[in-house]
């Protein structure tokens, strides 16, 4: 079908980098006015739990952030992959600019976990399938982040951490059906795609709304991101060299 | 209103330091992010711009 926009277009630095610096500002407001919306509800709507008390608010940033560290990583992996199957310059960069975004993700994810553990569990660490998992999904993105800056050739390095994104996506699953596959000390899923949430409504729109805020706060930095590494991997192209194609 | 009082807020029935320290650490490490990726972008920039070919 001609939809009479040239897709592939945007597919070259040259004309991403400006289009990526037009949205970047938009992403990142509407998170921060969805991040105001979710705390509102997280923190004065959503009724206090009636197991865990107040602690449980710690969910309306450790369920998002866990949902993002897979998520991202799965994207991560993805563009590494479109880099190495077709050799696009942008797809690895894009891989690039997702990895430190995704560190930050499952960061989060652990230690809003962390303190979430220490009240509900009594201990800040257990090694459960779940924890377990996610601490190697941000062993993980360190090694992508370590490999890629190990290799002095951009070419090289990209597609060394291409291959250690893909091999690593076998965690993902992992760390998702982990609840299931072992028993152990971290909860089942409270959302999934076939049951209804297995909480209350305002609770679960906290959570999806969170989750959004983050969703589109990792699209902005990941933009800002991949713009500097356009420009650091480009710097001797005409694009950018040329006196009036002066970047902004 | 839920919360009868400021303090009672902060308190969240005792367990102020568990959420308030997860929601500062998120805050402070989404924070950090921004500043080092808009620096990240801004020595890009005038890698490029202070260069003595243009």
């Amino acid at each position: 079908m001609n939809t009479g926009i040239n897709w592939f277009r945007y597919s070259s630095p040259q004309a991403f980098y400006p289009l990526a610096g037009a949205m970047a500002p938009w992403f990142f407001w509407a998170a921060a006015v969805f991040a105001l919306i979710g705390l509102y509800i997280g923190f004065f709507v959503a009724p206090t739990d009636f197991q865990q008390g107040e602690a449980y608010r710690i969910i309306f940033i450790h369920v998002p952030a866990a949902w993002m560290s897979m998520f991202i990583y799965v994207v991560m992996a993805f563009w590494a992959g479109v880099g190495l199957a077709v050799n696009t310059r942008l797809s690895a960069m894009m891989a690039s600019a997702l990895a430190p975004t995704g560190t930050l993700m499952t960061f989060i994810a652990l230690w809003s976990g962390a303190l979430w553990g220490k009240p509900t569990w009594g201990t800040w660490w257990v090694w459960d399938a779940r924890l377990t998992s996610e601490l190697i999904l941000l062993f993980l993105y360190f090694g992508f982040m370590a490999l890629q800056a190990a290799i002095d050739d951009p070419r090289r390095a990209d597609r060394a951490g291409a291959v250690l994104a893909l091999v690593g996506v076998v965690n993902v699953p992992i760390i998702y059906f982990s609840v299931q596959w072992w028993h152990t000390l971290h909860q089942g899923a409270s959302v999934s795609l076939t049951k209804s949430p297995s909480m209350a409504a305002s609770m679960f729109a906290g959570m999806l709304v969170m989750a959004l805020a983050l969703w589109l706060y990792s699209i902005a930095a990941s933009l800002v991101r991949v713009r500097a590494i356009m420009l650091e991997r480009e710097r001797n192209a005409d694009w950018v060299k040329e006196p009036g194609s002066a970047p902004r | 209103m839920k919360w009868a009082s400021l303090a009672e807020f902060l308190a969240m029935g005792g367990y102020g330091l568990y959420v308030w320290g997860s929601y500062a650490v998120t805050a402070a490490a989404i924070a950090l992010e921004i500043v080092l990726v808009l620096a990240r972008h801004r020595a890009a920039r005038r890698a490029i711009t202070s260069r003595p070919d243009r």
